[in-house]
């Protein structure tokens, strides 16, 4: 499948004159030095992503780090300065302004910050904007307001003036005026960034359950971490306008690619969003429910452990064998571990690790992770938890729980 | 060694040979305007002196009510029935004319000025110098110049009140439309406005009140160069208060600047309303025949 947006090598210096500066960037210099050197501000210094229709990609990083002057390459309210953006597959930068605008009132809506909601139009009118500029008639497209006013919920409030509204409101006017444009991609700058925790977080429920309907193509700017984390399928941390890491949030906190990404990440509370999946191992031994009782023995020894987990064809889950028991059984030289295997305690993947805690309590030995067919992802023991915890916290973690 | 003489710059004979100039080659063009001008403010005062005053008030009072309110439109009326009681009535409305004409040409020369200069930082940083050289010249100085081109007369007149008129309404409505914030404007782009649809729906709204106090000082400012206007024969309220001066003549001049003041007033008032957003009766009608219609289309579908 080709990406909906995609960017390559994609470089953004503002300023005029950029020649000097791009050539300094290409030679490698920092951000600073090319400041230093040519006064100018590199934007973004060579992002290059993909983005899949109906996806959710975040773009995430302190202020400053280039995060809306890329998503702004986007719709091409601001132009690259070298490299290109393609939007179904077409470069943005090579568009006449006709065309560009074309896609703007078209293709591509957008949400802001700071709502840019005209103070002196009716709510209804406000969400019309996008559909005024296109050329819809006045009867149709108010029509077509109040049904989308309908979907966020301030039907009430449509011949209301914007003074009128709270910020959560003033701002699903702006997600009611991007989304009547019927537009595939949504481009959203620090959307919720303006609220307060309760309605940011009460947006974002609101958000993916419409995306659930909707399915457009989402480009999501933020600072917030946690919010990366919730709403993204696939997040870019980005530094001194530079992408340094992409991926699934799962892949991002399991791996961070650097220090930087890793040090970004701490300060998040990880059991809230660390999954039994992304936190479990691949144990050192495994046995199979048809191997003998003396092969369970031997590899217990050598891995040093008193328990190994019984698998069956396919890695599905059969149970846990204990030490004691396959002793009792080779005495009475018996040589299928059958009558030894007692009922493993198992997760589900995505049991949230602050899920686990009780089970993980309850259990002498180790957790298996199962995915939804019974089969065998991995372990996580006492020891899991503490090391991911320490890792991510500093130990810090623990205290908390 | 410190009392050599320097050869002094010619800048009022460059000033007054480039006048002469346009007036020897240029009068086709200014008799043009002369004739234009003299027919509007001539058919608008002959017209106006020829309603009786007690109708022409409680027209007056009517307009001012549809855009401010009641109280504002009594007083008004007061105001100006207590003109046409010292007997000022005449020279009331040829003043009014004046101001008016010379207030539209000033704001359609004005605001589109103002616009463009938002539009390019060089026109700009250009029209910078020579707004302060309008607005800090004295004004007596303009008549010399329209009085050369124009001869004595009304025209003359509007045409120096136009030019000491002109700067606030360029500044504020330049003021007005830098001041839109950005992320509005960038919203307009972001969905798909070419740059006259920026202007027209989201930068002129949006700095309505900015261009709207740009023309009540444009009035204030017309008001008081009418008078001073009067001394090359633009007559009206300012030829009284002229007279009353030449002849020391306290109540005549006292009466004449009364009714400038409330000529001033009357039209501060109405110029400050239009644009407050505040809801003024004729707001009112529009969304009460509005409703009616409504109403009828629900009970009558089509």
């Amino acid at each position: 499948m080709t990406a909906k947006i995609e960017a390559k090598n994609l470089v953004k210096i503002y300023g005029n004159n950029t020649g000097h500066a791009l050539e300094l960037f290409n030679k490698g210099c920092s951000r600073s030095e090319i400041q230093k050197e040519t006064g100018l501000t590199l934007g973004v210094a060579g992002a290059n992503f993909e983005v899949a229709e109906g996806e959710i990609f975040v773009l995430i990083g302190l202020s400053g780090s280039g995060k809306s002057t890329l998503l702004r390459c986007i719709n091409a309210l601001l132009m690259p300065t070298s490299g290109s953006l393609l939007v179904d597959g077409r470069a943005i930068e090579k568009m006449p302004e006709k065309e560009l605008r074309k896609l703007r009132g078209e293709k591509i809506s957008m949400v802001f910050q700071h709502f840019a909601v005209l103070p002196n139009r009716t709510i209804a009118d406000n969400v019309a904007f996008g559909l005024e500029i296109r050329g819809v008639p006045k009867e149709q497209r108010l029509k077509k307001a109040e049904e989308v006013l309908v979907t966020v919920g301030l039907e009430e409030w449509k011949n209301r003036l914007p003074a009128e509204l709270s910020g959560g409101m003033k701002q699903r006017v702006g997600l009611a005026r991007a989304l009547v444009m019927d537009a595939d991609i949504l481009l959203m700058d620090e959307p919720f960034g303006a609220l307060d925790a309760l309605i940011r977080a009460e947006m974002q429920e609101e958000l993916l359950t419409l995306q659930r309907e909707i399915k457009k193509t989402v480009v999501f700017v933020t600072h917030d971490l946690d919010e990366a984390l919730r709403l993204g399928d696939k997040i870019a941390i980005m530094r001194d306008g530079a992408i340094e890491q992409i991926g699934t949030s799962d892949e991002i906190l399991a791996e961070p690619a650097n220090e930087y990404v890793e040090k970004f990440l701490t300060g998040i509370d990880v059991s809230k969003i660390l999954d039994a999946s992304s936190i479990s191992k691949w144990p050192n031994v495994l046995i199979r429910e048809t191997e003998s009782v003396s092969v369970g023995l031997y590899r217990m020894k050598r891995a040093d452990t008193d328990y190994l987990f019984v698998l069956g064809p396919r890695y599905r889950l059969v149970g846990i064998v204990n030490k004691d028991d396959l002793v009792a059984l080779s005495k009475k030289r018996e040589t299928n571990l059958k009558d030894a295997i007692r009922k493993a305690s198992s997760v589900p993947g995505d049991t949230i690790m602050r899920d686990i805690f009780p089970v993980l309590r309850e259990s002498e030995k180790a957790l298996a992770v199962v995915d939804e067919n019974e089969r065998f992802l991995g372990i996580i023991t006492h020891n899991t938890l503490i090391d991911t915890l320490d890792e991510r916290k500093g130990g810090d973690g623990i205290a908390e729980l | 060694m410190l009392n050599f003489e320097l050869p002094k710059l010619e800048i009022g004979e460059a000033i007054e040979w480039f006048v002469r100039w346009v007036i020897a080659n240029l009068s086709v063009i200014f008799d043009g305007i002369k004739t234009v001008l003299n027919a509007i403010t001539g058919v608008l005062s002959s017209g106006m002196e020829a309603v009786p005053p007690v109708i022409l008030i409680l027209i007056f009072g009517l307009l001012i009510w549809l855009i401010t309110s009641k109280t504002t439109a009594i007083l008004s009326m007061v105001g100006l029935a207590l003109v046409w009681n010292i007997g000022l009535w005449p020279q009331l409305l040829s003043t009014l004319v004046l101001v008016v004409v010379a207030v539209i040409i000033a704001l359609i020369i004005g605001i589109p000025t103002g616009i463009a200069m938002t539009r390019s930082a060089k026109l700009e940083g250009a029209m910078r110098p020579v707004l302060d050289f309008m607005q800090t010249m004295p004004p007596f100085v303009y008549l010399i110049p329209a009085v050369m081109l124009f001869g004595i007369g009304v025209v003359p007149g509007l045409f120096a009140t136009i030019i000491f008129a002109i700067p606030p309404p360029v500044r504020l409505t330049y003021l007005g439309i830098t001041q839109v914030p950005e992320d509005m404007k960038e919203m307009a782009v972001a969905f798909g406005a070419n740059d006259r649809q920026v202007l027209r729906k989201v930068e002129l709204p949006l700095s309505l009140p900015s261009i709207m106090a740009g023309v009540n000082q444009c009035i204030m400012l017309g008001i008081s160069m009418v008078v001073i206007a009067s001394m090359i024969g633009a007559g009206g309220l300012g030829a009284e208060v002229m007279r009353a001066v030449n002849r020391l003549d306290l109540a005549l001049g006292f009466e004449s600047g009364l009714a400038i003041v409330i000529l001033a007033i009357v039209l501060d008032r109405v110029s400050r309303n239009i644009g407050s957003g505040k809801e003024t009766p004729a707001d009112r009608i529009i969304k009460y025949i509005k409703k009616r219609r409504m109403k009828e289309e629900s009970s009558h579908p089509a």
